[in-house]
């Protein structure tokens, strides 16, 4: 047996180099250990008490209730029903949707300019348009408020679709351009010269080869409008129209203690996120690794 | 010649008709960068504007600048508003002064978690489970994380699991984000917990990106972990650690969601940040003021932009 191992890993012959080797990394795996019992711990939690009935809630704590099962849906439904989660779940997607598709075809127009039509200021407008990047949306919030109030859009989703989408194109417009100039440029000079008109080159050639890169940005987008607080409890006066994040604000100043509702309600803010993340994951650590290091 | 032209245009003369095609195309990029250009102007640069003219008055409910006061919001910022800035007491408090500890808390701690969990993972085979794992809370809602973590500092011992825990161990419960003197590091290390993940992220991407065979090369060398790490590694860090301070650095100044829906900056104002302070400002209908701390949040991002812009600069000089 030894003898086999030896013939695949020499290094680690004799079981007791084998041995030798476990133990000095040990501290790494104990370490790793501790490291994802803190990040699962607090979401297992809420996710766990999500299930409980109420009266077990303030009975005996989550962790004992792993060894007694008495879990239930009820908690979900009473969320949905009577705090108007239904709702505002429904409007959380109708401000996102919006929010998510108008930056990323206008980003992609103004990337295709500033990477294969020449104009002048090319590089200076540009660069203006990523600093913009940082800018809070502190920085507009008391003119855009007065802005929307007296374009009459203010009770309406027209006020916070226009904001997100402003705020999402600096990022749009620099991801979008630092892909598409990494384009071929033999590919689009080629059907310049066979007379293709900017618009196709752009519909036909350079959108179908950045594929990636939209995702990346469009996932990054989705998910930040998605989880967006500050901007909905601005700029949407309306309280029919409120998303769930606004909403569970709400409901925890209200509903203070009530940790079957308030823990049923973040894992309903939570799913959306959560399932775009991983069957998405790939583009939106890489959105984040090209928006951040390049 | 020096002339270094790319293989595919030897010989092609620059005739006049590539030009005159880009000359033709010039306003055609209006037509492009147009919508956007003037969202941006509309919806940022302008308000950006106006929010400094609105720094200087003071408004009605209606958001209407009624006076002019000068300079007034910024001296009853950083001398009058106690919730503000405190330099009266030792230490000194208020939500600047809170902004600051963040800064350098948050940042160094999630950089260095980071680091760590980058260089821990490499070694084992469960890799990616790993920072699956500590990566997943960049894609939740601050809002969750809030409520995740009001959770876990539940000062009843039979809901918080921390409270749980340290009274096994004997201690009393504490009301962890009910104190003055927890409450801001309760917040930080749960936001810490919610963006360790991306310093991973780009660290781990970057420490691939060196080459195993130099590593290797130092190992049979002789060379022990740690001075791998120490004279390999990190010096080849050093830019994506600049970058992820940079996006933690700006993340900080911003904070608002988590300490808005966990503590609403109590108790009292001891969990205040300028993020929180603009827009309780804001809500009591004192635009101007709001404005103003605004403006202060605006100045400090600027020297970070700053930097930013001119890294991109460089890059795009040498790329």
């Amino acid at each position: 047996m030894a003898t086999a191992q030896a013939a695949v890993q020499p290094r680690t012959a004799t079981p007791s180099a084998r041995l030798v080797k476990f133990i000095s990394r040990a501290p790494v795996h104990l370490g790793l250990l501790l490291v994802a019992v803190i990040w699962l711990v607090p979401t297992v939690g809420l996710a766990v008490t999500s299930f409980r009935p109420r009266g077990d809630i303030q009975a005996s704590s989550w962790w004992s209730s792993l060894t007694d099962w008495s879990f239930t849906l009820h908690n979900y439904s009473e969320v949905l029903n009577k705090a108007n989660m239904d709702k505002a779940f429904v409007n959380s997607i109708l401000i996102t949707v919006p929010s998510t598709l108008l930056p990323l075809v206008l980003a992609a127009a103004a990337a295709y300019a500033f990477s294969w039509i020449s104009f002048p200021f090319r590089d200076t407008i540009f660069l203006l348009i990523v600093a913009l990047m940082v800018v809070p949306v502190q920085m507009a919030l008391v003119p855009l408020l007065t802005l929307f109030r007296d374009l009459g859009i203010s009770n309406w989703f027209g006020g916070i679709w226009l904001a997100h989408t402003a705020f999402g194109l600096p990022l749009g417009i620099f991801l979008l351009r630092n892909f598409f100039i990494a384009l071929p440029r033999d590919l689009i000079e080629a059907a310049r010269v066979d007379g293709a008109s900017n618009l196709r080159i752009f519909l036909k050639v350079v959108l179908p080869l950045s594929v990636p890169a939209l995702a990346s940005f469009g996932i990054f987008q989705f998910l930040w409008v998605w989880n967006d607080l500050l901007m909905s409890f601005i700029f949407i006066q309306n309280g029919d129209l409120l998303p769930m994040t606004v909403r569970i604000n709400q409901m925890q100043t209200t509903y203070g203690g009530e940790w079957h509702l308030l823990s049923a309600g973040a894992f309903l803010l939570m799913i959306v996120p959560l399932a775009v993340f991983f069957a998405l994951q790939r583009y939106f650590v890489q959105g984040l690794l090209a928006g951040s290091v390049k | 010649m020096s002339s270094t032209a790319a293989p595919g245009s030897v010989g092609r003369p620059r005739g006049r008709r590539l030009p005159s095609i880009f000359k033709r195309q010039g306003w055609q990029a209006f037509l492009f960068i147009g919508p956007a250009l003037l969202l941006l102007l509309v919806l940022i640069v302008y308000p950006m504007i106006r929010t400094i003219i609105y720094s200087f008055g003071n408004t009605n409910s209606r958001l209407e600048i009624t006076r002019w006061i000068g300079f007034d919001n910024y001296t009853r910022m950083f001398t009058r508003d106690k919730s503000f800035l405190n330099l009266d007491v030792f230490p000194p408090s208020g939500a600047l002064v809170n902004n600051v500890k963040w800064m350098i808390l948050y940042t160094t701690v999630s950089l260095l978690l980071g680091l760590l969990i980058a260089v821990l993972a490499a070694r084992v085979r469960y890799e990616a489970l790993m920072k699956s794992i500590v990566f997943v809370p960049m894609a939740i809602a601050a809002t969750a994380v809030a409520i995740i973590w009001k959770f876990v500092y539940e000062p009843d011992p039979n809901l918080g699991s921390l409270n749980g825990f340290i009274t096994t161990l004997g201690s009393d419960p504490i009301a962890w984000y009910g104190r003055a003197d927890t409450v801001n590091y309760a917040l930080i290390f749960a936001y810490i917990w919610a963006s360790t993940g991306f310093a991973m992220v780009v660290l781990s991407a970057a420490l691939k990106g060196i080459s195993e065979e130099v590593i290797e090369a130092a190992r049979t060398d002789g060379a022990g972990e740690w001075d791998i790490f120490r004279r390999i590694q990190l010096p080849l860090l050093s830019l994506p650690i600049a970058v992820v301070t940079v996006w933690l650095l700006i993340n900080v100044i911003k904070v608002f969601d988590l300490i808005y829906v966990m503590t609403g900056g109590g108790p009292g104002a001891a969990s205040e940040v300028i993020a929180v302070t603009m827009v309780d400002e804001f809500g009591n209908g004192e635009g101007g003021y709001a404005a103003a701390i605004a403006v202060v949040m605006m100045l400090l991002i600027i020297p970070i932009m700053a930097f930013n812009v001119r890294r991109f600069r460089s890059e795009r000089v040498t790329g």
